[in-house]
């Protein structure tokens, strides 16, 4: 048996032991339980199709919330590739999750740009771009910062960004917060977890 | 005009310089590879720098003709903000190695002169400090390569 199946069949008892006892509140996170402590899922913002979108829409789906923008070639990218792994770690029932990562650049990233990258990594990612109001109105929720960098001359720049992924339940409440350090184990673990209790 | 005495020791260092096989003999280039991104997007370059000889070597930037643009960066999420940072000079220990990698040190390649696909090779010069370059073939691999 490969490993992968055995981590899966072995996460798959941990979750059917766990259900037997109904006590969601004592379910063994590996990453920070941010549960009652944030805001739920709330934006108006567009897809990555142009379609006006808000937090509801993906009420049923499980969320990995992250803040980047497209010209930013190392650590979006990185972060964008270890969540496509973890998402193929999962399994099949990962379909029930999304990435919506969220521009905080949108005066470069049009709903285009945001289309090509974000099925660069992950046919689950959604990505995310509005009116700046709007933008800074949900980092603001989730306590994120971004600061456009000086510009270096050329029309280019850099936007410097909280690296935080959030992940909200399918419900829409906030449940969970990794860093792009927290390990890929972690992230597979957890992200099992929260699919399994939110059917 | 004559040269001042300053022009001439930079000279007369540049000659010996030339003379010695230069930094980037002494250097080796492994694993390269670039992330690429759709579009006109920057793309991320990677390669681990092994330096055998008795001196250190200092990379201070690159050049490819297969972008307008190469510079070498450093990326860092310290208290949880992803920020990048231009880098001048990024020394390679004599007998010891260091590595450009995602989320640390790496080049950023921007204007790219036409699309590059996974698969192609890119031909990067690294250039260090004493002007010496090292011709690399750089591997281009899909946006979600780990």
């Amino acid at each position: 048996m490969k490993p992968s199946r055995l981590a899966r069949l072995l996460l798959l008892v941990v979750v059917l032991s766990l259900a037997a006892c109904h006590r969601e509140g004592a379910l063994p996170w590996r990453l920070t339980n941010v549960s009652g402590h944030m805001p739920d899922l709330k934006f108006q913002l567009t897809d990555d199709a142009g379609k006006p979108v808000t937090g509801e829409d993906y009420r049923g789906k499980v969320v990995l919330l992250y803040f980047g923008y497209t010209h930013c070639p190392d650590v979006c990218p990185l972060t964008l590739a270890h969540l496509h792994a973890v998402l193929q770690r999962v399994g099949p029932s990962a379909d029930g999750a999304r990435i919506l990562f969220v521009s905080v650049d949108p005066a470069r990233d049009t709903p285009a740009i945001m289309h090509a990258y974000v099925n660069a990594f992950d046919k689950r990612a959604v990505g995310l771009t509005g009116t700046p109001h709007a933008i800074e109105a949900l980092s603001k929720r989730y306590r994120s910062a971004f600061t456009r960098e000086p510009d270096k001359g050329d029309g280019q720049y850099e936007v410097s960004h909280s690296s935080a992924i959030y992940l909200f339940d399918r419900q829409g409440r906030a449940r969970l917060l990794a860093t792009p350090a927290t390990p890929q184990d972690d992230l597979v673990h957890d992200l099992y977890l929260l699919l399994k209790t939110g059917d | 005009m004559r040269p001042s005495p300053l022009s001439l020791l930079l000279a007369g260092l540049l000659c010996v310089g030339t003379a010695h096989a230069g930094e980037a003999a002494h250097v080796h280039a492994v694993g390269a590879w670039i992330r690429v991104l759709p579009g006109a997007l920057p793309a991320g370059g990677y390669v681990t720098l092994r330096n055998d000889g008795d001196q250190p070597a200092v990379l201070t930037g690159a050049s490819s003709p297969a972008y307008g643009s190469v510079m070498l960066h450093q990326s860092s999420t310290e208290t949880g903000m992803g920020r990048m940072r231009m880098v001048d000079r990024l020394e390679v220990p004599a007998h010891g190695q260091v590595a450009l990698s995602p989320g640390g040190y790496h080049l950023m390649l921007m204007d790219a002169a036409g699309l590059v696909q996974p698969g192609q090779t890119v031909r990067v010069s690294l250039r260090f400090a004493d002007g010496s370059t090292l011709a690399t073939d750089f591997l281009a691999k899909p946006a979600n390569a780990l």
